[in-house]
């Protein structure tokens, strides 16, 4: 068994920069590097996607940029790598990752897939109500585009067992990504809470990549982060107990300490005694945190509970289409005029017959943002934008938002600013709801595949 | 002396669902207790008024001087359903920031980032 088990996060998010994914699998001595590349909705996102593009894989449409920049280090070390890039295909992806290892002259590595979180075709049997709500699930019936089950570590653990090198995903719950090199590595049984809490404790803290290393963290006089053009992803040092040690990469930029944990630890979080996942339920309340060097903070005691008898789902469905647009005022008086075009474009709508479940016209510098809670008493801004957002069961009316801002070019207000629409100014909505589906309901699949 | 929260604590928040979390977390052990004693779920709550259409829990780490806000209904309908231009809430913490509390005047080495705008 390995003494100390060297785990590195290479994304936080299908977007995240991939550079610093480079440098952990190069400078970070991982024995793991783990990558979370997605959000609550893009499977059915990918779901859409498929539909109309016969040419979209289906997997992560970064997989080639992030294999490619990491590959021939992980090969050169040996190090193993947990992705869910696969989205709504882990087989395609872990086929392309197999051309990119030929590619890099390695023959031999074992690719694992890991299917059987998608559900689509079972969900309404399967499940009973909608947790946001209490509806029967069934009242999704006709917006259904994708359900997916939020899988655990287990079968990325069975994958590891079977001598995979790289395990590629669909749909897995993020901290279970980072704890499974953990449950494989030291042998912990998939009941054993205490350990489990803590590895998924881990595994939440490193899901989001530089957010526990000094991302979206830093406020200028308050929390100050050297280079923060530079940041390093989080590495764990963790240990056979499930504690461990959380750094970066010595020479990035960024910083470990107690305030980025501390935040990090609850993003996301509602009771931090009651953390679910599919693995084991996680207690935050008993972590201990000590600054033990220069970005180097131990995490010891995240506590844990028995797993519950049911698995999450995610549901998407199509529930209709945003429009919105945005114009611009400034100097003296730019609110004033705005105002006045906001007045004039509620009128239009009326005129119009805007059919809209909510519409939305803000000022970007007063109450675009934060909406009601805005301080009443502020300054006038020098400048203000009006953003204004429909929301539709058409396409045909979304549009209608953007085709009413164009009329404010010459039929609006004085010293109106507005750009030449340059892109689609609608876009699709899909809702995601939950639910809950019985454990054993669920059946994982692996496939291998070898370069 | 009243002073604003963001000299007290520093926040985060995350989304899920219509559901926005904003962590807030002293930046002085001894701070702590002056910003759990003062800033409950009410007046939590009542800060944001309009922008949380739901009710808000407090769940405290006292040990390391955390607080966890959870507030239902705060993103306009959840992240794919919002209109509003930051739907996932991102920036929502940073409101609680002119939150007021006071402390007293022997804590003021205890504060940070005092002077940072001028205040």
């Amino acid at each position: 068994m390995k003494s100390t088990l060297r785990v590195g996060a290479g994304s936080a998010w299908w977007g995240d920069r991939v550079e610093p994914a480079a440098l952990n699998a190069e400078k970070g001595d991982l024995d793991y590097l783990c990558f979370e590349t997605m959000a609550e909705a893009t499977i059915s996102a990918a779901q859409v996607r498929a539909r109309r593009d016969p040419t979209f894989p289906g997997y992560d449409t970064y997989l080639d940029d992030r294999m490619r920049a990491v590959l021939p280090h992980c090969l050169k070390r040996g190090t193993k790598i947990i992705s869910n890039q696969g989205w709504i295909n882990p087989e395609g992806a872990a086929q392309r990752i197999v051309h990119w290892l030929r590619e890099f002259g390695a023959h031999g590595v074992k690719v694992a897939a890991v299917s059987g979180s998608l559900i689509t075709d079972r969900v309404l049997q399967l499940t009973d109500r909608i947790l946001e709500d209490g509806q029967p699930t069934s009242t999704l019936q006709s917006q259904l585009v994708s359900a997916e089950v939020y899988l655990g570590a287990e079968p990325i653990v069975d994958a590891l067992k079977q001598g995979a090198h790289i395990v590629v995903t669909g749909r897995v719950a993020d901290p279970s990504i980072f704890m499974a090199p953990m449950m494989f590595e030291f042998g912990w049984d998939a009941l054993d809470h205490m350990r489990l809490g803590a590895g998924n404790g881990l595994g939440h803290l490193m899901e989001c990549g530089a957010q526990v290393t000094g991302g979206y963290f830093a406020d200028p006089g308050f929390k100050d982060v050297p280079e923060p053009w530079n940041f390093g992803f989080p590495i764990a040092e963790v240990e056979s107990d499930g504690s461990a040690v959380l750094t970066k990469v010595a020479g990035t930029g960024g910083a470990v300490n107690l305030q980025t944990v501390k935040e990090q630890m609850l993003y996301e979080v509602h009771d931090p005694a009651n953390y679910l996942t599919p693995d084991v339920v996680v207690d935050f309340t008993t972590t201990q945190l000590e600054q033990i060097g220069l970005d180097r903070v131990r995490v010891t005691n995240i506590s844990g509970k028995p797993r519950t008898p049911t698995l999450k789902v995610s549901i998407g469905c199509a529930e209709g289409f945003i429009g919105e647009d945005m114009f611009f005022y400034a100097g003296p008086g730019a609110l004033r005029r705005a105002q006045l075009a906001k007045k004039i474009l509620e009128e239009r709508f009326k005129i119009v017959k805007l059919d809209a479940e909510e519409v939305r016209i803000d000022f970007l510098g007063v109450n675009a943002i934060h909406g009601e809670m805005s301080p009443k008493d502020r300054p006038e801004p020098y400048e203000v934008a009006v953003r204004v957002a429909a929301r539709t069961k058409t396409r045909e009316e979304a549009i209608k938002v953007g085709r009413e801002v164009d009329g404010m070019a010459v039929s609006g207000v004085s010293m109106t600013g507005k750009r030449v629409p340059h892109q689609d100014r609608t876009r699709e909505i899909i809702g995601v709801w939950s639910s809950l589906v019985p454990r054993e309901k669920i059946t994982p699949s692996l496939s291998f595949y070898e370069s | 002396m009243n002073v604003l929260l963001q000299h007290v604590a520093h926040c985060r928040s995350g989304d899920k669902g219509n559901t926005s979390n904003i962590v807030v977390v002293a930046y002085d052990e001894a701070l702590y207790p002056y910003l759990k004693e003062q800033l409950t779920a009410e007046r939590f709550k009542a800060f944001y008024d309009g922008t949380v259409k739901g009710p808000v829990d407090r769940y405290t780490i006292d040990h390391l001087w955390c607080m966890n806000f959870v507030c239902q209904g705060a993103l306009g309908g959840g992240v794919s359903r919002s209109l509003c231009l930051d739907n996932y809430g991102k920036t929502l913490s940073a409101g609680i920031l002119g939150f007021e509390l006071e402390i007293p005047e022997g804590m003021r080495g205890r504060l940070r980032g005092m002077g940072a705008d001028g205040e």
